[in-house]
């Protein structure tokens, strides 16, 4: 079957109140951006608060549904066929025609959802309804209505033209990217911060992200992993502009100065305030991390707060309730998966103690960072100035 | 300027190979099979590519087969051999430290029923001729033994061990991959007596995605490829015309100058590994020392090319990335990843310590390699290795 037209379902967007038109444009802006990536010419428009994707010209299903559901706000896409509106015979015609196309093996339960948003159109819609129910069942006597639970849900729109659908695709739901501000993603090469990068995304929050390498430790197909993983992300989140920052100095220097057992701690502690500033530079209102409470030893309740306490943005951990194999099935839906577990060494397995503190304790941690006084804060701006900056399209 | 030492790997492009492929790309473009005059000039470019490279090996211009490199020509070597003296024996005899060109396709055909005998190394990376008579069985058809080690650089005696396997019973083959000795060494497959010897193009300063495999002529093979019937049907497919001139070429580029070029290559050698000795925990593989030093002989017995080496207490992917980044490229004599340790064979075979598997990197150099670069890379090491020390994973 070759559909003409789609119609674009949003759910969330529909509550909003009097900014509503803001969410509904950033929709429409984030489909004209997907759809410009695929072969064909698109027109998206909005009538009558319904949402609808044009096709134009030749083009590919699989590859259009494939560029819209990575678009967050869509709840559902409708492909839709649309008729010239005439007198009623010919709709019914059209309908006819529309089913044994779309159902050629035609042993289905059905209803009719006809709307008359028309009102010049002379039959009504619980006359349609009727009638075309007829209609179906003495072209296709097989098929059985059922008003309750029908398999088929046969929707007949009349307004300047006629549009008949029945099917529906779900969208990736959430907010349109750019309705929710700006937030930096600590992006390393596992499997958790990209998940949480797409799922902060979700809720409409455009994405940066920092990446910390720590050459000759990690290596550069270390950083062109995180690359492609930012690029997976962007499918999703839009352009991305990720920061490269070298951390060999200073994991080194907390290397040498500092207990072993709290490597890991104050290591993570530097990387979210180096975060953290470069978050604040770039107009970041909050930094996104893919911790989990309680799947490493950074990770436990102790360890988060003791890394937390060096933030004054607000973290978000999407994941913090989700269980390894729940991040897994997100990684995987998003095609993430199979390049998080490339394996490349990345900056925070390399110094990993035998025994990491699992339930550090602050006052012990400021302590042992006292240790560092005299060189920190040089090794922190020079990494800083380190930032390279690869916009990840 | 970068200083390139993973000439194992893969080689330079020679300028002159490029130049003369560009020029068959842009102008001589026809298909060899085409009847037409642009056929037969491409056929040409073939025929002198298969008239050097016969020449190089002493042989028969019908005993090459042209393929798509190293791997494609042990997959044909081996599966065309087994399945064509399926009927005379199931038994197939190799070395534990093969490339995995080699050893993945003995794993299928024992999965279509064959049985295959791996045999040890000594210490050295060689096969001990004793260890191969002792494997050869009446249901033996098939032995294939590297010629040169891709990791070490050992030098098996090929000339040795066919002339066992062929006082056993004429009628078994031996194949060897030369894919690290052609070009280097001088290889002779009758003087090597062997019926199939294994080439790829990129390591001698040629093009990738080409290589050839030599069939001694009377020798049992099927083709694992069908299609068009190209090379007397061996190897269906349009012949990859420039790649095969340029492999031609190179091959032809390799072996001139041969004596000079590999003795001046020895002498680097000598200097290189004698100078990573000096340096501290540094230890080499692959050649024999007599009571700590290194003989210019036991230095000869080896490739010319390859140096091993393993260094205390440093993790090689760490030393490989601080080399890299100076502008050295190098490899790692096992590829290691955090947490999935893949252990290279042949440093398992050659018994390295434990500690030393993760620790190794391999120096492979070329005809172009110069002593500067080789005293760069050693004031580099000397450099380096003692700040790495200071920060080893506990």
């Amino acid at each position: 079957m070759k559909y003409s037209t789609y119609l674009i379902k949003y759910a969330e967007i529909a509550i909003k109140g009097k900014n509503r038109y803001v969410f509904e444009d950033a929709l429409m802006h984030r489909m004209r951006l997907a759809l410009k990536q695929i072969d064909g010419e698109f027109a998206v428009s909005k009538t009558q608060g319904r949402m609808y994707v044009d096709c134009k010209s030749d083009y590919d299903f699989d590859e259009l549904i494939a560029a819209l559901k990575k678009v967050f706000g869509i709840n559902a896409i409708c492909p839709m066929v649309r008729v010239e509106k005439k007198d009623f015979d010919s709709l019914r015609e059209e309908v006819i025609r529309y089913v044994s196309e779309e159902y050629p093996d035609r042993n289905k339960t059905f209803k009719v959802f006809a709307r008359r948003a028309d009102k010049s159109f002379p039959v009504r819609s619980t006359e349609m309804n009727c009638a075309l129910g007829e209609a179906i069942l003495t072209a296709f006597p097989e098929m059985k209505v059922d008003v309750h639970t029908p398999e088929i849900e046969l929707n007949v729109e009349v307004r300047e033209d006629v549009c008949i659908y029945s099917k529906q695709i779900p969208g990736p739901g959430g907010m349109p990217i750019g309705t929710n501000g700006k937030a930096m993603l600590l992006l390393s090469g596992g499997i958790d911060s990209p998940v949480a990068g797409y799922m902060i995304a979700k809720r409409g929050v455009k994405i940066d992200a920092v990446y910390f390498h720590a050459p000759p430790y990690t290596s550069e197909r270390a950083k062109q992993k995180v690359v492609d993983l930012a690029r997976i992300v962007a499918g999703y989140a839009g352009t991305i502009c990720l920061h490269v920052i070298n951390f060999t100095d200073i994991q080194l220097a907390i290397y040498e100065k500092c207990p072993h057992d709290e490597l890991t701690i104050i290591m993570r502690r530097y990387m979210m305030r180096i975060a953290e500033q470069i978050a604040k530079e770039n107009d970041c209102l909050g930094l996104i991390t893919g911790e989990s409470i309680g799947q490493v030893a950074s990770q436990t309740i102790q360890s988060l707060s003791v890394t937390n306490e060096v933030c004054t943005l607000p973290v978000f951990r999407p994941l913090i309730g989700f269980d390894k194999q729940e991040i897994i099935e997100i990684s995987e839906k998003i095609n993430a998966f199979e390049t998080s577990i490339l394996p490349y060494e990345d900056c925070c397995t390399i110094f990993v103690a035998k025994h990491p503190v699992t339930k550090p304790n602050l006052s012990a941690i400021k302590r042992s960072e006292t240790k560092l006084e005299d060189v920190i804060d040089e090794l922190v701006q020079k990494a800083i100035e380190t930032d390279e900056v690869i916009n990840v399209i | 300027m970068s200083i390139y030492l993973d000439n194992s790997a893969t080689t330079r492009t020679f300028d002159e190979v490029t130049e003369y492929m560009t020029r068959i790309m842009k102008e001589n473009f026809g298909n060899p099979s085409s009847m037409h005059m642009a056929g037969v000039n491409a056929e040409k470019e073939v025929k002198i590519a298969r008239e050097t490279i016969a020449k190089i090996l002493k042989a028969d211009e019908k005993e090459i087969i042209f393929t798509s490199g190293g791997t494609e020509s042990d997959n044909l070597a081996l599966i065309g051999c087994a399945l064509a003296n399926r009927r005379a024996g199931s038994h197939l005899i190799t070395t534990k430290v093969e490339h995995p060109a080699v050893l993945e396709t003995m794993k299928y055909l024992e999965e279509q029923g064959f049985s295959v005998t791996y045999l040890d190394t000594e210490s050295d990376g060689r096969v001990n001729p004793e260890t191969l008579k002792n494997a050869l069985t009446d249901q033996t058809i098939l032995v294939s033994v590297m010629h040169v080690n891709n990791e070490i650089g050992a030098v098996n005696d090929i000339e040795t061990l066919s002339g066992i396997v062929k006082s056993y019973n004429p009628a078994v083959l031996f194949h060897t991959d030369a894919v690290q000795s052609f070009g280097k060494l001088n290889v002779n497959p009758k003087k090597l007596k062997a019926d199939l010897v294994s080439v790829s193009a990129h390591k001698i300063h040629g093009p990738k995605g080409v290589g050839f495999l030599y069939v001694k002529d009377g020798t049992k093979i099927r083709p694992i490829l069908f299609g068009g019937g190209q090379q007397k049907g061996m190897r269906s497919g349009t012949e990859n015309v420039p790649g095969i001139a340029g492999m031609g070429l190179a091959a032809k580029l390799s072996y001139q100058d041969f004596e000079s070029k590999t003795g001046a290559m020895y002498d680097l050698k000598r200097y290189f590994v004698e100078e990573l000795l000096n340096l501290d925990g540094v230890s080499i593989n692959g050649i024999v020392t007599d009571g700590g030093k290194i003989t210019d002989e036991a230095v000869r017995q080896t490739a010319p090319h390859i140096v091993s080496a393993s260094f205390e207490g440093i993790r090689a992917e760490v030393l490989l990335h601080a080399l890299e980044a100076k502008g050295i490229y190098v490899s790692s004599g096992s590829a290691c990843a955090s947490n999935k340790p893949a252990v290279s064979n042949t440093l398992l075979a050659i018994g390295l310590p434990q500690k030393l598997l993760d620790s190794t990197l391999r120096f492979s150099m070329s005809a172009e390699t110069t002593r500067e670069e080789i005293d760069t890379t050693l004031e580099v090491l000397a450099d380096e290795l003692p700040k790495l020390r200071r920060f080893i994973r506990q």
